[in-house]
C-alpha cells in the first residue's frame, strides 16, 4: 500500500490542519503558563505572550523558599505512594481471589465491589467527614489514605481480576502439583505475571490521587498537612496580585505528573481510559 | 473433605478460605466507601449533626429544598446549570471525540502518536491548575491589550464575569482538558473494528461517509453510551472547575452554581446567610444525586450496553 504517497498525504492535509489547530489550543495555555512564570510581576503585563526579555527564576525561589511548599509536595508524596501501595496488595489479593473462586458468592461479590466504579464517592461526604473526625484523623494526611484505597479498589478490581482470569489455569495446577498452597500460588505465580495490570491500576489511580482538590478540602486545614493542590489554592490567594508567582505555583504543581505523562505516555493513556472500557 | 460443588457447607467453605484474601479490599471499600454512601442517604432524613446531637424529621429536608424559596431557587438553579454543564459535554465529547478519533485512526496519517499525546495532556492536569489558568487567559485585563493589537477587540470581554457568559466559558474549559478520554476510548472502539470490515464495505463499493454512518457509528454506540454515563456521573460532581474559575458561590451572581458547589456550600461549607452546615440538608442533596445518577446510568447501560 501507498500509504506515504504524495497524493495520500495530500488527501490528509484537512486532517492535518484541524488536529494542528488542536495541538494549538492545548499547548498554547501552557505555554503562557509557563513561559511567564520565568517572568516578573509586571513584564507579563507587558508582552504576555512572548519569551521572557530575561529569564527570572526568582519566583520559582521565592515559593519554594516560602518553605510550605516543599512540605505541602512531601504530603502529596506520601499519601499517593501509600494509597497506591496498600491498593494495589488489597486489591490484588481479593482480585486473586474473586477470580478462581467460581460461584454464586463470588460472582455477586464482584458486582457489589465494581458497582462502585459507577457511583461517585463524594455523595458520601457528608458521612464520611463524620467518620474521618470520629477516627481522630481530621487534619492529618493519613485522613486521605483509606478514601483513596476505597476510591481505587472498584476499577482495580475490575482490571485485575479480568487479568488473573486470563492467566492459563495449567500454570495455577502445576503450581499446586509442586505443593504450593493458595498463598503459595499467588506470591510464586500470579503476582509476578501481574505486573503490567498493576501498572495500569497504578497509573489510573495516580492522577486523580495527585489531583485530588476536594477530600484534601473538607478534611485539611492545617498548613503542614495540606496537599499540593490544597497549597496551591492557598498560594493562588496569597499571591493573586502577582500572576507570575502563580503561574511558577502551577506550573510546580503540574510537572510531576506531566513529565510521568511524557516518559510514557502510551500507558497513561491505556490506563487512563482503561477503566472506561467494559471487559 | 470433598465438598459438593454449590451445596451450603461447600459455599461456606470456600468462602472461609477465600476471606483472607477478600477482607482487606472489602474492608476498605464498606467501611469507607459504600457505608457511607448508604448511611447519606438515612442521613437525608435528620436535622442537625453528630456533634450537636441529630434528630429525625422525615421528607423534612427535601419538603424544604423544593418548597422554601431560600433553597427552591438555589437547587433549581444548580440543577438547571448542571444540566446545561451536561449538555455542553455531551454535545463538544462527541462531535470532535469521534472527529479527532476518526482522524487518529486514519492509518496513512502522518504524526498521529504526536497528536494523540497532546490532546491528552490536559487530561493529566488538575482541574484546580487548568482552571486557575484560563482564569488568567481569560482576564480581559491581561489578554485585552494583546488581543486588541491584533484587531481582535471585540474578544476583550468579561467572559467569566457576565452572566451570559461565564456558565458556558467554565464548561468549555472543563471539556477542554477531558476531550481526551473520549477522543481515545473512540479510538479504542474504531481500532477493534477490525480492517476487514472497511475492505468489504469498500469492494461491496462504500465509500467514506457511508462507511462512517453505516459502519463505524453503530458499532461505536456502546462508548458513546459508556462516555454518556461517565460525563453524567463527573458532571453532577464537579466541583474544581467552578472554584478555580469563579468561587463556591458560583459567581457571578450564582450562574456557574452546578450541584457540587451547592453541595459543598449546604453540607460541608455553610451558606450565606447562615454560615453554618446542615449535613441533613448536604445528604438530601446527594440522596437526589445518587437518585438522579442511578436513573440515567442504568436504562444507559441497558440501551446501550448489549449483554456479551
Amino acid at each position: 500500500m501507498a500509504y506515504g504517497s504524495i497524493k495520500q498525504q495530500n488527501r490528509n492535509i484537512p486532517a492535518h490542519i484541524i488536529l494542528a489547530l488542536w495541538s494549538v489550543v492545548v499547548i498554547f495555555p501552557l505555554w503562557v503558563m509557563v513561559i511567564n512564570s520565568f517572568k516578573d510581576r509586571l513584564s507579563i503585563y507587558q508582552s504576555p505572550f512572548g519569551l521572557p526579555a530575561k529569564w527570572n527564576i526568582a519566583n520559582y525561589g521565592e515559593v519554594l523558599r516560602d518553605g510550605d511548599f516543599l512540605v505541602y509536595f512531601r504530603n502529596s508524596f506520601v499519601v499517593v505512594v501509600l494509597s497506591l501501595v496498600i491498593l494495589l496488595a488489597v486489591g490484588s489479593l481479593a482480585s486473586y481471589a474473586l477470580a478462581h473462586w467460581r460461584g454464586k458468592v463470588s460472582r455477586s461479590l464482584y458486582f457489589f465491589c465494581i458497582a462502585g466504579m459507577m457511583l461517585p464517592i463524594k455523595i458520601g461526604s457528608i458521612k464520611i467527614i463524620e467518620l474521618i473526625r470520629a477516627l481522630g484523623l481530621l487534619n492529618t494526611i493519613w485522613s486521605l489514605i483509606p478514601i483513596y484505597v476505597a476510591m481505587g479498589v472498584p476499577v482495580g478490581i475490575f482490571i485485575l481480576t479480568e487479568f488473573i482470569r486470563q492467566v492459563p489455569y495449567e500454570l495455577t495446577e502445576a503450581g499446586i502439583i509442586d505443593g504450593a498452597g493458595r498463598l503459595g500460588v499467588f506470591t510464586r505465580i500470579i503476582a509476578p505475571l501481574l505486573r503490567p495490570a498493576l501498572a495500569t491500576v497504578a497509573i489510573y489511580n495516580l492522577v486523580p490521587f495527585w489531583n485530588d482538590l476536594w477530600f484534601p478540602l473538607i478534611f485539611i486545614t492545617d498548613d503542614r498537612a495540606k496537599t499540593v493542590l490544597l497549597g496551591v489554592t492557598r498560594l493562588f490567594g496569597q499571591y493573586q496580585t502577582d500572576w507570575s508567582k502563580v503561574l511558577a505555583v502551577l506550573t510546580l504543581s503540574a510537572i510531576p505528573v506531566i513529565a510521568l505523562y511524557l516518559l510514557m505516555s502510551k500507558q497513561f493513556i491505556r490506563g487512563l481510559t482503561a477503566g472506561a472500557v467494559k471487559g | 473433605m470433598m465438598h459438593k460443588k454449590g451445596s451450603r457447607s461447600g459455599i461456606r467453605a470456600e468462602l472461609l478460605c477465600w476471606l483472607p484474601y477478600l477482607a482487606p479490599a472489602l474492608g476498605f471499600y464498606i467501611i469507607f466507601m459504600a457505608w457511607p454512601l448508604l448511611d447519606s442517604l438515612r442521613l437525608s432524613l435528620y436535622t442537625g449533626s453528630a456533634g450537636i446531637g441529630r434528630s429525625f424529621v422525615g421528607f423534612k429536608n427535601f419538603q424544604n429544598l423544593f418548597t422554601v424559596e431560600q433553597y427552591a431557587q438555589r437547587y433549581r438553579g444548580a440543577f438547571a446549570h448542571t444540566l446545561y454543564f451536561f449538555l455542553i459535554h455531551t454535545v463538544v465529547q462527541n462531535c470532535l471525540g469521534i472527529l479527532f478519533a476518526t482522524l487518529l485512526t486514519n492509518r496513512s496519517m502522518r504524526g498521529r502518536v504526536f497528536y494523540q499525546t497532546v490532546i491528552f495532556i490536559p487530561v493529566t492536569l488538575a482541574v484546580l491548575v487548568t482552571g486557575y489558568l484560563w482564569k488568567l487567559l481569560l482576564n480581559p485585563v491581561w489578554s485585552g491589550p494583546f488581543l486588541e493589537k491584533l484587531g481582535l477587540g471585540f474578544l476583550v470581554r468579561p467572559w467569566l464575569g457576565d452572566r451570559a457568559t461565564a456558565l458556558t466559558c467554565v464548561s468549555l474549559v472543563s471539556c477542554w482538558q477531558w476531550i481526551g478520554i473520549p477522543t481515545m476510548m473512540f479510538v479504542a472502539a474504531l481500532r477493534n473494528i477490525g480492517e476487514d470490515f472497511f475492505e468489504a464495505a469498500a469492494i461491496e463499493g462504500a465509500n467514506g461517509r457511508q462507511i462512517f454512518w453505516h459502519i463505524k457509528l453503530p458499532m461505536i454506540k456502546p462508548v458513546v453510551g459508556m462516555i454518556a454515563i461517565l460525563t453524567l456521573v463527573n458532571n453532577f460532581n464537579a466541583f474544581d472547575v467552578v472554584f478555580a474559575m469563579e468561587n463556591v458561590n458560583g459567581a457571578p451572581n450564582y450562574s456557574t452554581d452546578l450541584i457540587g458547589t451547592l453541595f459543598y456550600r449546604t453540607g460541608i461549607a455553610g451558606q450565606h446567610p447562615v454560615g453554618i452546615p446542615d449535613p441533613g440538608m448536604g445528604a438530601a442533596i446527594a440522596t437526589i444525586t445518587f437518585f438522579v445518577l442511578c436513573l440515567g446510568v442504568i436504562p444507559t447501560l441497558r440501551y446501550t450496553q448489549d449483554k456479551g
